[in-house]
């Protein structure tokens, strides 16, 4: 049983006579996979991201997440977007912490089981190389390690499920692939499962098993690929020519979804 | 090459701050000072009556020799004043709450908002007075219509501004309006709120000044009109040297509750 399963889904924003954002689209992601989905700008990967979170439900098709429909915000998923979104008048723990505040299971044993709890955000700090930075606040941090203390907010409640909407983005070419290798590691170690949206080719094949080609708008996935290479990757994979010749064939895959839109 | 200089003199700043800080700080006092010297000089050079404008030293001489009642007035709008910016500043929290909570309830409250906060405040005055009487009530309210439409707006604002990912991310969590609102939303409208206080605590004064002017037998604003039917000048100015002390050390306060109460937004936008 796959963890996210996405069937013929039509999603228009604002009525009728709205813009149909993603229109027939399936896929598939099995649990523990990690999943790369790319395409042209504007092809609805972002609304992708919100239907599986539950915080849009589809007009049409139907999507199930640990094999239950998603009619509502589900939160076994945890959410990391380009914009870290650090609350700046929070440390950077606490900022970690808020997810628990939220979450039902969670925020009725936080007081009580609260260092248990500060122990867990200080492991994850440490996973992605932020140990001791915890009482800093967001402010105090640079752009990458704000970007790290998102992953570890998206991670504390123990998602089963991991989205990041191209969390990479803003960040420069070599913290970006440090951040690689933590998620790669971070996918590693758990038996969580990732869907990442991005515009970067190089990234979704390095980090990837499985990459979805998304059309222009309205959105559907054109084409489903599989990364052959062996895990644990090395950054050098990516300069291998067989690395080189899947983006390629990406790239080109996309370039003809745009042309067609 | 004026540029590069102007460079070198910044960066030479750092390693010796002790000698300019104490400049930095008297500036105020010393630009003050300046002013008034420039208005005594130009009232004795240009030999304008007393009773069209009365130099400072004059001015300052009517403090001293009407000190009882200016004392007095002064604190009668001081206190009007504050009265009626305390309850803005909690009428206006709440309805900033209010407002902000929804965006339909911002659409369809802010255009009534605006047109309320356009009327002219010194046009309800005579209606306040019908209401209930004059003297300090109508000064009380008219500070508080004044300066509670800041208030409201900002917090509204800093609700309503809450980043799409932020909502998005906890939405997606399972979290509630209420708990959007209590862990991003307050904590995030704080520094508008505060932001705003400054402003209001301002606005409150020309508002009780206002109302005292048309509608009281007390405070600095029926001083300063009974001041002007006698042509007492010099008083008349006493009274606007008090009203802007007040409004300094009120502003000051407010800046400074700012500064304590939501120092993570300066130090925050500094760093950016």
């Amino acid at each position: 049983m796959a963890l996210v399963e996405i069937e013929r889904v039509d999603m228009r924003y604002g009525g009728a006579g709205g813009t149909l954002a993603v229109s027939g689209l399936d896929m598939k992601v099995e649990r523990g996979a990690f999943a790369a989905v790319v395409g042209p700008s504007g092809c609805g990967k972002s609304t992708l991201m919100k239907l599986v979170t539950g915080l849009h439900i589809p007009q049409a098709g139907n999507v199930s997440v640990a094999g239950r429909q998603v009619t509502e915000p589900v939160s076994i998923v945890g959410m990391a977007f380009q914009n870290p979104t650090m609350l700046p008048w929070r440390t950077t723990l606490d900022n970690i912490l808020l997810p628990l505040e939220i979450v039902e299971k969670h925020r009725h044993r936080l007081r009580k089981h609260k260092k248990d709890y500060v122990a867990k955000a200080e492991a994850l700090l440490e996973t992605v190389g932020l140990k001791g930075f915890g009482d800093k606040y967001p402010w105090q941090l640079s752009g990458g390690m704000q970007q790290r203390a998102n992953l570890c907010r998206a991670l504390i409640h123990e998602p089963e499920l991991l989205m990041l909407d191209e969390p990479f983005g803003a960040l420069d070419a070599f913290t970006r692939e440090e951040l690689w290798c933590v998620i790669r590691d971070l996918h590693a170690a758990s038996d969580v499962t990732i869907i990442l949206v991005t515009h970067d080719l190089r990234e979704a094949v390095f980090l990837a098993d499985q990459i979805f080609v998304m059309s222009a708008r309205p959105g559907r996935i054109l084409a489903e690929h599989h990364v052959p290479f062996a895990r644990p990757r090395e950054l050098s994979v990516m300069y291998e020519p067989a690395f080189n010749e899947m983006v390629q064939g990406l790239r080109s895959e996309i370039a003809e979804a745009r042309v067609a839109a | 090459m004026s540029a590069m200089v102007e460079n070198s003199a910044v960066a030479g700043t750092p390693p010796r701050p002790a000698f300019r800080m104490p400049w930095l700080r008297l500036a105020p006092w010393l630009y003050t000072l300046g002013l008034f010297a420039l208005w005594e000089l130009g009232v004795r050079l240009s030999g304008i009556s007393h009773t069209i404008l009365p130099a400072p030293t004059v001015v300052f001489g009517a403090i001293v020799q009407y000190w009882s009642p200016i004392w007095k007035n002064s604190l009668q709008t001081l206190y009007t004043t504050t009265l009626g910016f305390g309850i803005a500043v909690v009428a206006g929290l709440a309805l900033g709450l209010f407002v902000g909570w929804s965006r339909s309830i911002y659409a369809g409250l802010y255009p009534l908002m605006v047109g309320f906060n356009a009327i002219p405040k010194v046009a309800l005055v005579p209606i306040l007075v019908i209401w209930f009487g004059i003297g300090t009530v109508p000064a009380v309210l008219t500070a508080f219509l004044i300066s509670f439409f800041p208030i409201v707006v900002n917090v509204a604002t800093g609700l309503a501004t809450i980043e799409p990912e932020t909502e998005d991310v906890l939405r997606a969590l399972g979290a509630k309006k209420l708990d959007i609102m209590l862990k991003v939303g307050i904590p995030r409208s704080m520094p508008y709120f505060f932001g705003s206080l400054k402003v209001a605590i301002t606005l409150a004064f020309v508002g009780s000044v206002v109302s005292e002017t048309v509608a009281s037998n007390n405070g600095l604003g029926n001083m300063m009109a009974s001041a002007q039917s006698q042509f007492n000048v010099p008083l008349v100015f006493a009274g606007l040297l008090m009203l802007a002390i007040e409004g300094i050390a009120m502003y000051a306060l407010m800046a400074w509750v700012e500064k304590r109460m939501t120092g993570w937004a300066h130090r925050s936008t500094m760093s950016q």
